[in-house]
């Protein structure tokens, strides 16, 4: 580990975060404001998500990191190495055997279980900041519970489009009580939140705030009597394992408009392809 | 003169408010009465301290000294005006139902009639003792602030439908056609074309975009409400239309107005009582047309003589 600490963080910052977790996990879907280091990456790249894996990471745990889903994507893969030189944790890529879970935009197809963490990397954790621009503000909405406003935004996206546009980041209320923006997971993923039984932590580097969703919380997803809450669906099947009920990105094959549809989640396809072969 | 019906409850007791920025800068010691249905206009000049006792009575600033109590109706329970609100706001085409309910007679008819030298009853709120909380929430449902600016009191970066579903989202209505039916049946009643509901405001006119904050503060239908230039920034004839309407929905609705104004006309048009202030303090107080036709002290004597006619 060549002169760094177990996992990059000192002790102190460890110790300092953790307790931030156990106050976000104690008040769950509340903002916890920490003191944010800097880290070897710049902001947006998941600086937060990188600090709560360190102050949770232990020597014989097992790290799994995705990005939008993949675990060969320059974040997944730029992430999971220096988590292999600074902690020399094992890594892989099968969520069932993975006990900590770094992801940016997903959260895996595969069911988690109880004892596993799954760990956000959140670019701004504030719901409320579209609407109103002052943090001071936020907060006493957040302590009043005055969250009127989030259904503005739904009512306004109904208005233009018809119905409830915004396809990620969707609002959550979490427990019956703090609305929070789960980070910029398709809302495709916002039942997966609802009594999942593993830990979800959520990092802000840059905006220095922690979150948590405890296991088996209730999480709803904020909606109108008559524009209840629904998600995406494909009229396509992935292309490589044919599964009908996983979240499919659309990939350009060539420049003539040729396409298809693929699993975003590669280990579940790749699991799914080796089960079928 | 027959004075009007003073002996209608006292909706706002305003207790030797003091609130001063510097030395003659502010308010001091304001202390006067609303009663229920009353439109009280504050004139005097710029810098005379109208705003500030108007943001100290709306609950935006606490005031150095004195109190500021809201009284209730005691058969109004808090929660209920909440609770309630989804068809109380439908009904706002039906001026019939609507009289019924908010009429000033009905406060007149004596059973409500809460004992003005008791102040400290159940239903007495003074504004800066209650929680934030409570005081917020007193804002968002029960009183409602009109601002000189359309701009500081609408969300300009959303449709004149979210602007005006707004107070009600917040207090928990989630049907979205009720809350553009409503949208639309307040559109027409500040005579604003319902075919515009999804249109952002900056698309709308400085007169329709203030006709619009009136029917987004108005449309949880509060019983006290705080205008501060509601005509300010607009030409006369826009003004003469909006104070016209202003003047419908005030006796439709049974509202009680605090008017800020400069303008004397808007005063004599829309306010039944008048306060003069001149350097934070009050100077003169009376009925409109007693102060206009009449003014004793020499400063409102001046106000209205420089009032130019046509």
């Amino acid at each position: 580990m060549n002169g760094y600490n177990f996992a990059y963080l000192d002790e102190q910052t460890k110790r300092m975060i953790r307790r931030a977790l156990l106050k976000a996990v104690a008040i769950p879907g509340y903002q916890v404001p920490f003191g944010g280091r800097e880290m070897p990456m710049p902001y947006g790249w998941g600086t937060g998500g990188v600090q709560v894996t360190a102050s949770i990471l232990g020597a014989d745990d097992i790290l799994k990191v995705i990005d939008q889903g993949a675990d060969d994507t320059t974040n997944a893969v730029s992430i999971r190495h220096f988590f292999q030189r600074v902690a020399g944790v094992e890594t892989t890529t099968s969520t069932a055997t993975a006990d900590v879970i770094q992801t940016r935009h997903r959260i895996p197809e595969t069911p988690l279980r109880n004892g596993q963490i799954l760990v956000f990397q959140v670019p701004i954790p504030e719901p409320l900041r579209f609407i109103e621009p002052s943090e001071q503000e936020t907060r006493m909405m957040h302590a009043l519970e005055e969250y009127g406003v989030m259904h503005v935004k739904l009512y306004e996206d109904i208005a233009r489009y018809g119905h409830i546009a915004t396809t990620y980041a969707y609002p959550v209320k979490v427990d019956g009580r703090y609305v929070m923006d789960p980070s910029p997971i398709p809302k495709f993923d916002n039942p997966k939140l609802d009594g999942n039984p593993a830990l979800m932590l959520f990092g802000a580097g840059r905006e220095k705030r922690l979150y948590a969703i405890p296991p088996y919380t209730r999480v709803e997803s904020l909606d109108f009597e008559d524009h209840p809450f629904e998600v995406q669906t494909w009229e396509h099947t992935c292309a490589l394992c044919g599964s009908d009920h996983s979240y499919l990105d659309e990939v350009i094959t060539d420049d003539k408009g040729g396409r298809m549809f693929v699993c975003s989640d590669t280990d579940y396809c790749q699991t799914r392809r080796g089960e079928v072969a | 003169m027959k004075k009007p019906a003073l002996e209608r409850p006292v909706l706002l007791d305003v207790q030797d408010i003091t609130r001063l920025y510097g030395p003659g800068k502010g308010c001091e010691e304001i202390d006067f009465r609303l009663h229920a249905g009353e439109v009280l206009g504050i004139v005097g000049e710029s810098g005379s301290g109208k705003s500030t006792l108007l943001r100290v009575l709306s609950g935006l600033e606490a005031p150095d000294a004195g109190r500021v109590i809201y009284r209730r109706l005691s058969n109004e329970p808090e929660a209920a005006r909440q609770v309630n609100e989804p068809e109380a706001a439908r009904q706002v085409n039906e001026p019939e139902a609507a009289r019924q309910v908010n009429e000033p007679e009905a406060a007149r008819s004596g059973q409500h009639v809460v004992d003005d030298d008791e102040a400290t009853s159940d239903f007495d709120l003074d504004l800066y003792a209650i929680g934030e909380a409570r005081r917020r929430a007193l804002l968002r449902l029960e009183w409602g602030l009109v601002h000189q600016n359309p701009r500081d009191g609408l969300r300009m970066g959303v449709s004149a439908g979210a602007n005006i579903g707004e107070r009600l989202m917040a207090q928990g209505q989630r049907h979205y056609g009720r809350l553009r039916e409503t949208g639309q049946e307040w559109m027409r009643q500040v005579e604003l074309d319902p075919g515009r509901i999804d249109d952002a405001p900056r698309t709308f006119s400085g007169g329709m975009q203030q006709r619009l904050q009136i029917a987004r503060t108005l449309v949880t239908r509060p019983r006290l409400v705080f205008m501060d230039e509601p005509t300010g920034g607009l030409d006369v004839s826009v003004q003469a239309r909006l104070l016209d309407m202003l003047r419908t929905l005030v006796r439709q609705l049974g509202l009680s107005v605090v008017l800020v104004t400069h303008d004397l006309a808007v005063a004599r048009l829309l306010a039944h009582r008048l306060l003069v202030m001149r350097r934070g303090r009050v100077v003169e107080t009376g009925l409109t047309d007693q102060i206009l036709d009449d003014p004793q002290h020499a400063y409102t004597q001046l106000l209205v003589s420089s009032v130019l006619t046509p």
